[in-house]
């Protein structure tokens, strides 16, 4: 029985039938992805450079041509039409596989390299990875890893699906955009310029990647590996501390965490894309978002914990001589926390509103890390928090850096929508939330009354925000979960939503319910 | 004090909704077309497979039970006004202390042979969309009777099954009976670019039936042209769906009479939305809107009013919006088809032909009156206190930038509009290029 009417008992409509040329490009995609599959048995492909290369580019013919098939016959404009309809885009037997399927090539990725056929001890690659090898070789003259498999698949599916999405919305500017921007930093900052780098012998990074995203920027390694290759490193590194602490400030001040989420991230990347078919599985009950608020809040807490620790143990283990050691970033640590529980029991302070709960929210996390780490610190130990940093460390790369961010953050693409991962998880976006929410001009403006509570907008929110829900009253979306994409003003049939940036009144524009009609009694 | 209100339309529940925020009084909601509020608005998108019937629904199930408003599935059958009862179709009578009708719409038909034949139906309720719904499996080609804004909604939802549209109109040109002639003639090229197939100045004469009591064809009026199909809609309007109280001793003509308070003739009996008929239209308005916009307006007032705080209706300056396929349309103020003689207007089109602005203004003294646009979204407040404030089509044209509303990076025709109105007034009329949100606000707060 399908879900559209099950209230109704009404069977599903017939699905919509695929053109021929449709299935012919659904053949050569699947061939395409089918060469791959067998280089993954570790069947030896004759000429494996060429059979990469052909594979790779009948995946694209493949998803790039259906995608124009299915557009080309729709004039410019919104056609979610029979997404509900569709196994693969409404959870059913389709969407499951698909899920399934994701989630395996995570797991083996992260925990089994080795059957994808990654070397170990010293032995050549076999199967999937060794078919990479030659691309490899090509760009940074050493045999491909599985991080470098994945990358190229990575790129290769922002490219192809940015492509399909670009399509898809030609008749928004802004869609189509942002779409470009982060296929742009994802080809050129993510995978190719670290690549490069890395030929050249410099470190590989991917300078659009910050801290806390880039969880292990702060590592002994990391920074070693900068300081280690002269000024080139050095810059590097003094840019990577510029963005987090000067550069993306300013930015979301003045356009929201959009800057970042939607139109430079690699995760939000691979969501806005190859993401899209889902993005309305996002679940938008209010349960959904309290449940989010712990969440998010709670892995920011994790990660800027887990770093302290790293650079807490950095200045221990090599002692410096300088005013910069381990009292004195114990110091900093706490006077900035002190600061923080100081401006949240004061809300006030802030331009834009902040409910009470998200208040405790963040005082009853900043107080208790304090309180662990100057129990921590006065007790002695190497540590900055009760556990060993570095099991803390590896605990936070297992839970958070791989499971939550690739094998839930993709693999259920199909299942809880596009951005679980940044939803959920990522602390990147909790920290440009948190910044979003309390001095950004970002914000989007609804119009008037025209608002007819269809709904719409928040389907098709993969962030799970309810928009209609502010959209009805004629209230200012001002959510620190916001990611800026746009698809809720571009889906809108009543030209209701609008993505603004302004530094006036965004307080009391975000109070102002204007769709109370009577304004009489207070 | 328990209030009743028949119908969980977007006036009823917007009447709950006010009535808890307003005090304590025990409130019930009855409703025989769905347990759960829904926007109805939203109901091709069902059948598109934009959205599931859980997606329509603004508010989350629990939301009922923790504002406590009672929600009861059942038809209402009768009043007695005198002892205060209602008689339901499944459940025991129920009393009230005061009762809101908020019953809303049901399709016209105007006595076509054949409109009772299966595979007939037109596109209001829920139950309407299961009728379609079942018959659009292999469904060769749907003829939809009447060219408004459900017509074309229904157009669009064959269309998007890939079902081929035929649409008779009777006016000359697409909805020329409330859109200006361009306006029109751009709607009917757009509806004819995407393959309907739409038939002006064309009456259905009757609908013809199969021998099995199925509808499998229409023949027109003008020409009597044979069209065969397998669905005939009826969307030539709506009226308010009130024939079962008809012989009651309430006061109705085409609605439920009621004061400016929404008050009918019986104490304590209250009627809005698309049931409701304003005794003393507001000057220019008609006595019936069917609109969304107008019921949440109307609910909200009726609340105050049964609690005792008397407002009287005040809808304020018209507004209104809809998408044609693919082209969106807002309008604020007074935009006429047939204007009276003191209306100017300034019409600019852009080069694709889909995009349009009207700015409706006095010829005498240059009070700009309303704003009609097409495939460009302008903003409410904006254009609404330019209304309201009397101000000169001048400075509205040099301010216009205000009022832009779309998307980012769009291209911005302001200029293009006012140099149309140098052209043909002879003037020299620039932007003054105050844009942004900052001078909105500005602009509003002064
Ligand atoms: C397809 C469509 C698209 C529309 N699009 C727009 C739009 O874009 N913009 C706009 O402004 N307007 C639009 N409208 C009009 C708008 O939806 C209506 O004006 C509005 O829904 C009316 O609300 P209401 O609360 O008055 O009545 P309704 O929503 O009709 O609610 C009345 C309810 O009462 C129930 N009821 C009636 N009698 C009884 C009884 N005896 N016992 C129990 N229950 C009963 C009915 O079944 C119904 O559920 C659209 C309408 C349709 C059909
Ligand atoms: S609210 Fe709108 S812009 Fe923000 S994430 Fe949701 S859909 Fe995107
Ligand atoms: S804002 Fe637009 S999309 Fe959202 S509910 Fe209102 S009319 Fe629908």
């Amino acid at each position: 029985m399908n879900q559209v009417y099950k209230s109704l008992s009404i069977a599903n409509p017939e699905p919509l039938n695929l053109s021929l040329a449709q299935k012919i490009y659904s053949a050569i995609g699947i061939i395409g992805l089918g060469i791959l599959l067998i280089a993954a048995t570790g069947l030896n492909l004759p000429n494996p450079s060429s059979c990469l290369f052909i594979s790779l580019i009948l995946i694209s013919i493949g998803v790039i041509g259906f995608a124009y098939q299915t557009f080309k016959t729709q004039s410019p404009g919104i056609k979610n039409n029979g997404i509900w309809f569709s196994s693969a885009m409404s959870r059913g037997l389709m969407g499951w596989g698909l899920g399934i399927f994701i989630t395996g090539f995570y797991v083996l990725l992260y925990w089994y390299p080795s059957v994808l056929g990654l070397g170990t001890d010293g032995n050549s690659n076999t199967g999937l990875i060794s078919f990479f090898d030659p691309l490899s070789f090509l760009l940074k003259g050493s045999a491909a890893s599985e991080w470098f498999v994945y990358g190229t698949l990575y790129t290769l599916a922002i490219i192809i699906f940015g492509i399909r999405f670009i399509w898809k919305y030609r008749h928004n500017k802004y869609q189509v955009l942002r779409t470009l921007s982060v296929m742009f930093f994802q080809l050129g900052f993510a995978f190719l310029i670290p690549e490069f780098m890395q030929k050249l012998n410099y470190p590989y990074n991917d300078m659009k990647n910050m801290w806390p995203l880039n969880y292990y920027f702060f590592d002994e390694w990391n920074i070693k590996s900068f300081l280690s290759t002269g000024n080139v490193g050095l810059l590097m590194l003094i840019l990577g501390v510029a963005m987090i602490f000067v550069i993306s400030p300013i930015l979301t001040y003045l356009y929201g965490k959009r800057w970042y989420c939607s139109w430079v991230c690699g995760c939000g990347g691979l969501a806005e894309t190859a993401g899209d078919p889902f993005r309305h599985l996002s679940d938008k009950s209010l349960k959904a978002w309290q449940f989010e608020r712990w969440s998010i809040h709670l892995v920011l807490v994790f990660s800027f914990v887990m770093t302290a620790g790293v650079i807490f143990s950095f200045f221990h283990n090599n002692p410096t001589g300088y005013w910069l050691n381990k009292s004195t970033f114990m110091i900093i640590i706490a006077v900035l926390l002190i600061a923080l529980i100081y401006a949240f029991s004061r809300p006030q302070l802030f331009k834009n509103k902040l409910d009470l709960k998200a208040i405790k929210i963040f005082i009853s996390i900043a107080a208790a890390s304090l309180v662990i780490m100057l129990i921590n610190f006065f007790t002695g130990s190497g540590n900055a928090f009760f556990i060993d940093f570095y099991s803390l460390r590896s605990t936070y790369g297992f839970l958070i850096g791989a499971a939550f961010s690739g094998v839930v953050g993709v693999g259920f693409y199909p299942l809880m929508g596009s951005r679980v991962w940044c939803r959920f998880g990522c602390p990147m976006a909790g920290l440009l939330g948190i910044q979003q929410k309390i001095f950004s001009r970002f914000r989007i403006t609804t119009n008037g009354n025209q608002c007819i509570s269809c709904g719409n907008c928040s389907t098709y929110c993969e962030m799970g925000i309810d928009v209609r829900s502010y959209a009805q009253k004629g209230q200012d979306i001002i959510r620190a979960s916001c990611v800026g994409c746009g698809v809720c003003a571009a889906v809108c049939p009543r030209g209701v939503l609008r993505l603004e940036n302004g530094s006036k009144d965004i307080y009391e524009k975000g109070l102002d319910i204007r769709n109370d009609h009577v304004k009489l009694i207070g | 004090m328990h209030v009743v209100i028949i119908g969980n339309g977007i006036s009823g529940i917007t009447t709950a909704r006010w009535l808890r925020k307003l005090g304590d009084a025990k409130i019930t909601v009855i409703s025989s077309e769905s347990d759960y509020f829904f926007s109805r608005t939203a109901l091709m998108y069902m059948y598109m497979g934009h959205m599931r019937l859980q997606d329509t629904q603004p508010y989350e199930n629990w939301f009922w039970k923790k504002n406590r408003i009672e929600l009861l599935n059942d038809h209402v059958t009768s009043i007695d006004f005198q002892s205060k009862t209602l008689g339901l179709q499944k459940s025991e009578d129920l009393s009230y202390d005061k009762l809101v009708l908020a019953l809303g719409s049901k399709s016209n038909k105007f006595g076509w042979p054949g409109q009772d034949l299966n595979k007939v139906g037109g596109l209001y309720h829920l139950q309407d969309l299961v009728e379609m719904e079942k018959h659009s499996n292999n469904l060769k080609r749907a003829v939809i009777v009447g060219g408004g804004l459900i017509g074309i909604e229904m157009a669009e939802m064959f269309h998007s099954r890939h079902i081929p549209v035929t649409m008779l109109v009777r006016e000359s040109n697409y909805w020329n009976n409330v859109l200006p002639e361009e306006e029109a003639t751009i709607i009917s090229n757009h509806i004819r670019s995407r393959n309907i197939d739409l038939r002006l100045n064309t009456n259905l004469k009757e609908i013809i039936n199969d021998g099995e009591g199925n509808a499998c064809g229409v023949i027109t009026a003008e020409t009597e042209e044979k069209i065969n199909c397998g669905y005939v809609g009826l969307t030539a309007g709506v009226s308010p769906n009130i024939g079962w109280l008809k012989d009651s001793e309430l006061n109705t003509n085409r609605g439920i009479v009621v004061n400016k308070y929404l008050q009918t003739n019986i104490d304590g009996v209250y009627a809005i939305g698309d049931c409701a008929e304003l005794s003393e239209p507001i000057k220019g308005r008609r006595p019936i809107e069917a609109v969304w916009y107008t019921g949440r307006m109307m609910g909200e007032t009726a609340a105050y009013n049964i609690m005792d705080h008397k407002v009287a209706y005040d809808p304020g300056i018209w507004f209104n919006s809809a998408k044609f396929i693919d082209i969106e349309y807002q309008v604020y103020g007074d935009v006429l088809a047939h204007p009276p003689e003191n209306h100017n207007s300034l019409f600019w089109q852009d080069n694709s032909g889909e995009k349009s602005v009207r700015i409706v203004y006095d010829r005498d003294n240059l009070w700009v009156k309303g704003f009609n646009l097409l495939g460009i979204r302008y903003r409410h407040e904006v254009c609404e206190k330019w209304i309201k404030q009397k101000t000169s089509i001048e400075d509205v044209l040099i301010n216009l930038k205000l009022a832009h509303f779309d998307p980012e990076f769009y291209e911005t025709y302001e200029q293009e509009i006012i140099n149309t109105y140098n052209r043909t007034s002879n003037r020299t009329l620039k932007s003054n290029g105050a844009s942004g949100l900052n001078k909105v606000l500005q602009f509003l707060n002064a």
